[in-house]
């Protein structure tokens, strides 16, 4: 049976899955006003590594979670240190290309490596099926998503604002040659938050294989999406990300079941209407350069 | 700076010099006649190439010219394909007609969306940009009746041009029908970029805040600039329609987007050539390698577009000015 | 007497920071009036203010009377407001000589029709263009006029900012900072061109060289935090106690 509660629930779980994949991206973009648009290929490695690590390794889901998470950071450091460095004072348009690029090269490695088709991933038992609460038959795994959803998120707050590095990310989102002068070293800092936020990504992408799927045009499907998510929360704010994504997911589920004639044309329209509303994203805070 | 009488100074000299066609152009173009003799049964071949390159001069416009940064531009390509497809559909068979309905359309929505992507931040206008040509890819796949969806217009049935020179099957007339309508193009917008207007956009690009500080209405300059650009991508979908008797649901895609965007890389910017030389290199390359696997195409375009942005700014068009003036060895 | 450009208490915050203080600045037609202060004091800010690139938190500015406070920026240099910037700001790919005749046709559009704006060659525009050389041959830029702006020293491109604002025309003349990089000792040149411009423009001269100011102005207003110290001639200035306790003991004769 298909409830407002139902669709609600699908919907979050959805939203927490745009969520990690793109917060990272946000805090990034919001650090650096680097133009990332190929974000989507971490998310993508993940999931790869995820049906390889449980596949070809026979690791557990749990147990390979944090490994991907490791994995995807390191490798997002490699392709942050030869690739977009060169790029940070360039044009927006190089850095699209660039990204553009990336994405390319990643599509076809990832086609050659597993094929075009949509990978198939057995849950573990305790993950699979429906839980009953309060009526209503509720997924596993997208129950178990939108807990993963809470920690991290209250990790991310509790990490952003309690913990020293996380003053420093702010300060540094907020006025970058301020930061510089007081000693923060903006350079350290963003590379390290780019391997969380590309980790989280990985992080993303694993879990999303089940709900979202897994084929090698993932980065250019869902692009749009992600940078939905971004330029609507505000580059720079995770709260404005979680909330963006939330909307996104609920929004989008609930069209497909009520409207499902007009589909993707409310999502872009109601994006596009917001960004003439708020060039800066709902809850964005202004870059000074 | 003698002035003898008569004779003009030196200074206006110099700007004229710069205004008249070089050889090379001259060749540029006759080549493109000489291809009808040379290379008779790859003419349908040919015109894409001319039609693609007429598009990347409308979208070398914005970019190069104005430096706005868009992934939205096919939106115009698109409507002109559409418009100049449904009017025969809808019995009026005549292309010149198609084209001018096409070129009113496009410029029509050029306008309209202008003040769109002259606000906001360059990420922000990516995104609008980017989802008004989403959003106009779901209205052609959905309005199937209107537009037949995802199978592409059916029964486009262009008429004889001017009533006397009938499509024929070799796109013989179909060539040079393109190649007149590219050219007379080009010449128009060479004019303006060599006419005053043309020196306040390249003033905007250089400095923004230069421009606005001698006078220059910014942002008149620039709708005006957008609307054209518009007029020209419309009319290079209407040219496609016509040539194909097909309108395909990709004259929307993000692949035409980010193709066109690759040939400017490749061609070089605010060039006036660079679009026309990059879809001549691209689609020869692409056509080569299309007869090998997908993948690779798409493995190679990607390491080219990251070793161009990394080591090769500026193109073959850049290459070309270097090469120039080391043999002219002028800095003007 | 109208005066060319006043402010009626003029005031601009940043959020809580209050850049300027209800400024009251007058300059009388033809003036040669120079803005000093302290860095911070607020100069530059109250020369985007005049020229409307950033929009005033309260106040009025007024051009010959006429209240200009709610008109765009680039419909006041029509009117007669040109600027410098006190870092170049200049097209750095374009000839000198086509960066002034880019001003000056401009200035002129309403005189040219469609065809000659817009699909004419800029060669064509003789008169402008030649208006452009005697400018910049009176400037002493006009040797390398055909060179595009990045090629030219340090010096020209300053005087290149002063031929850009001088080409519009204007009748009020602000000019920040334009001996900034340029060795004090070395300005003479730059107060060469200061000194030959015609009673019909009015300016206001933002400088940090005080041997140019004290050479070139008449009146001399002294901007601390944003507001009005004291106005008054050189002499006045030089001997005002406050101005001394503010700035760092400056010789200027």
């Amino acid at each position: 049976m298909i409830s407002f509660l139902g669709i609600l629930f699908d919907g979050l779980a959805y939203g927490v899955l745009l969520f990690l994949i793109s917060v990272g991206l946000s805090v990034t973009l919001g650090l650096m006003g680097f133009i990332n648009l190929a974000h989507g290929v971490f998310a993508m490695a993940g999931g790869y590594l995820l049906v390889t690590l449980t596949g070809q390794f026979g690791l557990g889901l749990l147990a390979s979670l944090p490994v991907i998470f490791v994995l995807v950071a390191l490798g997002s450091l490699v392709l942050e240190r030869v690739l977009y460095r060169p790029l940070y004072r360039a044009t927006p348009l190089e850095q699209v290309l660039l990204t553009v690029g990336i994405i390319f090269v990643a599509v076809a490695l990832a086609t050659w490596l597993f094929g075009p088709g949509q990978q198939p991933l057995a849950l573990p038992p305790y993950l699979d099926g429906q839980l009953s609460i309060g009526g209503l038959d509720l997924s596993r795994y997208r129950l178990f998503l939108i807990g993963v959803g809470i920690v991290i998120t209250l990790a991310l707050v509790f990490g952003l604002e309690r913990t020293r590095f996380g003053a420093r990310i702010r300060a540094s989102v907020d006025r970058q040659q301020t930061a510089e002068a007081m000693g923060i070293h903006v350079g350290r800092v963003f590379q390290l938050t780019f391997a969380i936020g590309s980790g989280l990504a990985g992080l993303g992408g694993a879990l999303g294989v089940n709900v979202i799927g897994l084929d090698p045009q993932f980065p250019l499907k869902f692009l749009v999406y992600f940078l939905l998510v971004v330029v609507v929360g505000g580059p720079g704010s995770v709260s404005g990300t979680l909330l963006a994504a939330l909307l996104l997911g609920v929004a989008d589920i609930a069209s497909k079941y009520y409207l499902p004639q007009i589909g993707a044309f409310v999502i872009y329209a109601a994006m596009i209407l917001l960004l003439i509303t708020f060039p800066h994203g709902l809850l964005g805070r202004r870059r000074s350069s | 700076m003698m002035k003898q009488p008569g004779q003009l100074p030196p200074y206006i000299q110099a700007l004229r010099s710069r205004e008249r066609w070089r050889g090379a152009e001259i060749a540029f173009w006759l080549s493109w006649v000489a291809v009808y003799f040379l290379f008779p049964d790859s003419l349908l071949f040919a015109s894409q190439i001319l039609i693609t390159g007429l598009f990347a001069l409308s979208l070398d416009l914005i970019l190069g010219y104005a430096g706005i940064v868009t992934l939205g531009h096919t939106a115009f390509f698109g409507l002109g394909a559409y418009t100049a497809g449904l009017l025969t559909t809808h019995g009026v068979h005549e292309p010149l007609l198609g084209l001018a309905a096409a070129a009113a359309v496009a410029a029509l929505a050029g306008w309209l969306t202008s003040f769109l992507v002259l606000r906001g931040s360059d990420l922000a206008r990516l995104m609008i940009t980017l989802g008004i040509a989403m959003l106009l890819l779901e209205i052609a796949n959905r309005a199937t009746g209107f537009t037949g969806g995802v199978d592409g217009l059916q029964g486009v049935e262009v008429g004889a041009l001017l009533g006397l020179f009938a499509f024929d099957l070799y796109g013989r007339v179909a060539y040079c029908y393109v190649l007149v309508v590219s050219f007379c193009l080009f010449v128009l917008v060479r004019a303006l970029m060599a006419s005053p207007y043309g020196l306040t956009l390249r003033a905007i690009r250089e400095n923004q805040r230069r421009a606005v500080a001698i006078g220059v209405p910014i942002r008149t300059r620039l709708t005006n600039i957008y609307t054209f650009a518009a007029l020209i991508a419309g009319v290079a979908g209407a040219l496609l329609t016509q040539t194909t008797q097909f309108v395909g649901i990709d004259v929307l895609g993000f692949g035409r987007s980010a193709d066109v965007l690759i040939i400017l890389i490749i061609g070089g910017m605010a060039s006036l050539y660079g679009g026309f030389l990059g879809a001549v290199a691209f689609l020869l390359a692409k056509d080569q390698l299309a007869s090998l696997d997908a993948r690779y195409w798409l493995f190679w375009l990607g390491l080219l577009l990251i070793v161009m942005t990394l080591y090769l700014r500026g193109g073959i068009m850049e290459g070309l000015r270097k090469l120039a003036a080391l043999t002219r060895w002028s800095r003007t | 007497m109208t005066p060319a450009l006043e402010t009626l208490d003029l005031c601009k915050s940043f959020g809580g920071l209050k850049v300027t203080r209800n400024l009251n600045l007058t300059i009388a037609p033809g003036a040669r009036h120079a803005l000093i202060g302290p860095n911070g004091a607020g100069k530059t800010t109250l020369i985007n203010l005049l020229t409307g690139v950033v929009r005033e938190s309260s106040g009025s500015i007024h051009l010959n009377g006429a209240d200009i406070t709610h008109v765009k920026p680039h419909e006041r240099v029509r009117r007669g407001v040109s600027r410098t910037f006190q870092i170049n700001t200049l097209f750095a790919q374009l000839s000198a000589l086509e960066a002034v005749t880019n001003v000056i046709c401009e200035r002129e559009r309403e005189r040219l029709n469609v065809l000659q704006r817009r699909f004419f060659p800029l060669s064509q525009r003789r008169g402008e263009i030649d208006e452009a050389f005697e400018l910049l041959e009176r400037l002493k830029l006009a040797d390398d006029c055909l060179l595009q702006t990045r090629y030219l020293a340090y010096g020209k491109q300053r005087l290149l900012e002063i031929a850009l604002a001088l080409a519009g025309r204007p009748t009020v003349l602000l000019l920040d900072e334009p001996a900034a990089g340029i060795p004090e000792g070395e300005s003479d040149e730059l107060f060469a061109v200061l000194a030959e411009l015609p009673r019909g423009i009015s300016i206001l001269l933002i400088e940090h060289d005080m041997s140019l100011v004290f050479r070139f102005a008449e009146r001399i207003t002294v901007m601390v935090d944003g507001a009005e110290l004291v106005t008054g001639t050189p002499q006045e200035i030089a001997a005002d106690a406050r101005v001394r306790e503010v700035y760092l003991g400056t010789r200027h004769d």
